[in-house]
C-alpha cells in the first residue's frame, strides 16, 4: 500500500494512456466495423470471407502485430499510433461478426413494414435497422473492450506506456504492490468500460426495457 | 383503381407463383384475395406495391404503369398492414403511427395531431400513445397498424392478412371496426386472408385464387356462395354455403312474439314455463334462466348465456341462428339500441326463407360475364 501512496500520480497518468489505447481503437473499431458487418449481411458471399479473415485476424499475437506495424504504416518505433492501429485491428476482428448478427436479428416482419413504407438506403439502416441492432452490437463492444484493455498491456514491451508498465516493472524490480496495483487497475478500467457502455446501451434502447416491464 | 392485366410471377427455380392474373380492384371497395397457401395471393399484392417485381404483365394504378414509378414514392402513397403488425419496436405507438408523414417530410407537430387523431379513430386509448409495441396486446398492435397504414391518407391500402393473427373475438371486433372505418374513408383496398368467412364478410369483391397462382373466380360474396364456378371454389367457400348465403339476405319483418321477462335482481315467482328471458333496465336481453332452478332474485349466475342475438333489421342467418342456439328456441331479437322486440322461432325464419325471391338471377349472369 505504501508504494501505491507514493505513486498515485504514476498510477493516474499510465490510466489515462490506457483508456486513450483501449478507448480510442474501441470507437474506431466500431466505427470500420459498421459498413463491413452491413456489407456482410447484403451479400451473403461476402458473410464467410469477412468472418473467417477477421477470426484470423484476431489469432495474431499482439505482440508481433505490435512490432509489424511501424514496418507496414512507416512510423516509428516508440509511436502510439502503431498501437491504436493494431488494436483497432483487433476491434474490427471482434466487431465484423457482432454487426453481421445484430443487423440479422432484426426481425423479417419489421423489415418488409419498412421497406412497403417507402423506407430506403440509409434512411432505413440508421432509422430502422441500427437502433435494432444496439442491443447485439452492445453486447459485442462489451467483450471487444475488456478484450482491447488486456491485450493493450502488452505494448509496454515496445515501449508505449500504460497501465502495463506497472506489471513488467514490478516484475523486473520484485515489487510485488506495483504489480497487484496494475492488475486491480486493469480490472478497474474494464469495469469502468463496461459501465459506460451498459449505460450508452440503456439510453439507446428504452424500448428494451419496455419489453422487460411487460414480463 | 388497380388493375393486373396478364400478371405472371416465375422464380428463377421454375415456381409459377401467380400465373397470367387479370383483374380489378375497384377504386373505393374491398377486393379480397383468397386461396389455399401457394395460390399465390400474397405475391399478387406485392406486386402492387413492387416489392416483388412480376415476370411478365402490366400493373397500373388509375391507369399508371406502377412498372415505371419511382419505388419510395410509390410505397409512401399506399397504406400496409402485415399479420404481425410489423411495428417498430423502438418507437412509440405514436411514432409508429407517424412514420409515413415523416418521410414525406410533413412538418412535426402536423404528425403529430394526424397520429393522435388516427389512434382515437381506431379506437385506441390516448394513454396508449407512448407505450412501445411489446407493451400492447395482438389486438391494439393490429389497430396501431392499421392508423399506421392510414396516417397519410393514402387512397390505396394493401392488407396481408392483417386479423388473422388475433383470437377469434378481437378479430371480429377489428373487422367491424375496419368495415366502419372504410365507409367513412372509402379507400381502394386490396385485402388478402386464407379465411373464406372474412373475404364473405368484409369483400365487396371476392377473388378465389387457386394453387399455382391462377384466379378461380372473382364476384361478389353473395354470388359466389350461390354460384361457385367448379369444385375447387364450392369446397374452398364451404360445405354451409346455403346457410351462410343467409347473411346477405335481409330479413324482412320478423314475425315476433312478444316475450315475458324478468329483470335482472327480482325473483321470478309467478312466471311458469320451462325458460323466460332475463332482461336489465333498459330492456337489454341478458340471458335465460329456468325459473324452476331458481330461488330468490336472479343473479348473473342463473343466465345461460348460449344464445345468440339478432337485429330486426339485420340478415336471415342472424334471426335462425338465434333461434337455433338459444335454449328456448326462441330467438331473440332487438332494435338498433339492443333493447328487446321480441323472440322468433326457426321454422318462422324458414317459411320466411323459403318465401323470400331468390337472388335475382339476371343481375347473376352479368357478373359471370365479367368475371369472365
Amino acid at each position: 500500500m505504501e508504494w501505491v501512496n507514493d505513486h498515485w500520480g504514476d498510477i493516474f497518468a499510465l490510466a489515462r494512456s490506457h483508456v486513450w489505447l483501449a478507448g480510442l481503437p474501441l470507437l474506431l473499431g466500431l466505427l470500420i466495423a459498421l459498413p463491413l458487418g452491413w456489407a456482410a449481411r447484403r451479400w451473403s458471399r461476402v458473410y464467410p470471407v469477412l468472418i473467417s479473415a477477421s477470426g484470423l485476424l484476431y489469432t495474431i499475437p499482439s505482440l508481433a502485430l505490435f512490432v509489424l506495424m511501424p514496418l507496414i504504416l512507416g512510423t516509428r518505433v516508440l509511436d502510439r499510433v502503431n498501437v491504436v492501429v493494431a488494436m483497432t485491428v483487433y476491434t474490427v476482428a471482434l466487431l465484423v461478426r457482432t454487426v453481421a448478427d445484430g443487423l440479422g436479428s432484426v426481425p423479417d416482419h419489421v423489415l418488409q413494414a419498412a421497406r412497403a413504407m417507402g423506407y430506403r438506403g440509409f434512411r432505413r439502416f440508421f432509422g430502422v435497422e441500427l437502433p435494432l441492432a444496439v442491443p447485439v452490437i452492445a453486447a459485442g463492444l462489451r467483450v471487444a473492450a475488456v478484450s482491447n484493455v488486456s491485450i493493450v498491456s502488452v505494448a509496454s514491451l515496445i515501449g508505449v506506456s500504460q497501465l502495463g508498465n506497472l506489471l513488467t516493472d514490478g516484475y523486473d524490480r520484485f515489487i510485488t504492490a506495483e504489480i497487484v496495483a496494475g492488475i486491480v487497475a486493469c480490472v478497474v478500467l474494464a469495469l469502468l468500460f463496461d459501465g459506460v457502455i451498459l449505460l450508452v446501451q440503456r439510453l439507446l434502447t428504452p424500448w428494451v426495457r419496455a419489453q422487460g416491464g411487460r414480463a | 383503381m388497380i388493375r393486373f392485366e396478364g400478371v405472371t410471377k416465375q422464380y428463377p427455380d421454375g415456381t409459377v407463383a401467380v400465373d397470367d392474373l387479370s383483374l380489378t380492384a375497384p377504386t373505393g371497395k374491398i377486393t379480397v384475395l383468397v386461396g389455399p397457401s401457394g395460390c399465390g395471393k400474397t405475391t399478387s399484392l406485392r406486386m402492387i406495391n413492387r416489392m416483388i417485381e412480376p415476370t411478365s404483365g402490366l400493373i397500373s394504378l388509375d391507369g399508371q404503369n406502377t412498372g415505371r414509378m419511382n419505388e419510395a414514392q410509390l410505397r409512401r402513397g399506399i397504406g400496409y398492414v402485415i399479420q404481425h403488425a410489423g411495428l417498430f419496436p423502438h418507437r412509440t405507438v405514436l411514432d409508429n403511427v407517424g412514420t409515413v408523414p415523416r418521410l414525406l417530410g410533413w412538418d412535426k407537430k402536423e404528425t403529430l395531431e394526424r397520429s393522435r387523431e388516427l389512434l382515437s379513430r381506431v379506437g385506441l386509448a390516448p394513454e396508449l400513445a407512448d407505450r412501445y409495441p411489446s407493451q400492447l396486446s395482438g389486438g391494439q398492435q393490429q389497430r396501431v397498424g392499421v392508423a399506421r397504414a392510414l396516417a397519410a391518407d393514402p387512397p390505396v391500402m394493401l392488407m396481408d392478412e392483417p386479423f388473422s393473427a388475433v383470437d377469434p373475438v378481437v378479430r371480429d371486433q377489428l373487422q367491424d371496426i375496419f368495415l366502419d372505418l372504410q365507409s367513412e374513408l372509402g379507400k381502394t383496398i386490396v385485402f388478402v386472408t386464407h379465411d373464406i368467412d372474412e373475404a364473405i364478410k368484409l369483400g365487396d369483391q371476392v377473388a378465389v385464387l387457386r394453387v399455382g397462382g391462377k384466379l378461380a373466380q372473382i364476384s361478389d360474396p353473395a354470388y359466389l356462395l350461390a354460384h361457385p364456378v367448379d369444385d375447387f371454389v364450392a369446397d374452398f367457400v364451404g360445405r354451409d354455403r346455403g346457410y351462410r348465403s343467409l347473411q346477405f339476405q335481409p330479413a324482412p319483418r320478423l314475425p315476433l312474439a312478444s316475450e315475458r321477462t324478468v329483470l335482472l335482481g327480482e325473483p321470478t315467482t309467478g312466471v311458469s314455463g320451462d325458460w323466460v328471458l332475463v332482461v336489465d333496465d333498459s330492456q337489454r336481453p341478458l340471458g335465460w334462466v329456468e325459473p324452476s332452478r331458481v330461488s330468490g332474485a336472479v343473479t348473473t349466475d342463473h343466465l345461460h348465456r348460449g344464445g345468440t342475438v339478432a337485429r330486426a333489421s339485420g340478415s336471415l342467418r342472424g334471426a335462425l341462428d338465434a333461434a337455433l342456439s338459444s335454449p328456448s328456441r326462441r330467438g331473440v331479437v332487438v332494435d338498433d339500441d339492443g333493447e328487446l322486440v321480441g323472440t322468433v322461432r326457426a321454422h318462422e325464419v324458414l317459411s320466411l326463407i323459403e318465401a323470400a325471391d331468390r337472388p335475382d338471377e339476371d343481375k347473376a349472369d352479368a357478373f359471370a360475364e365479367e368475371g369472365a
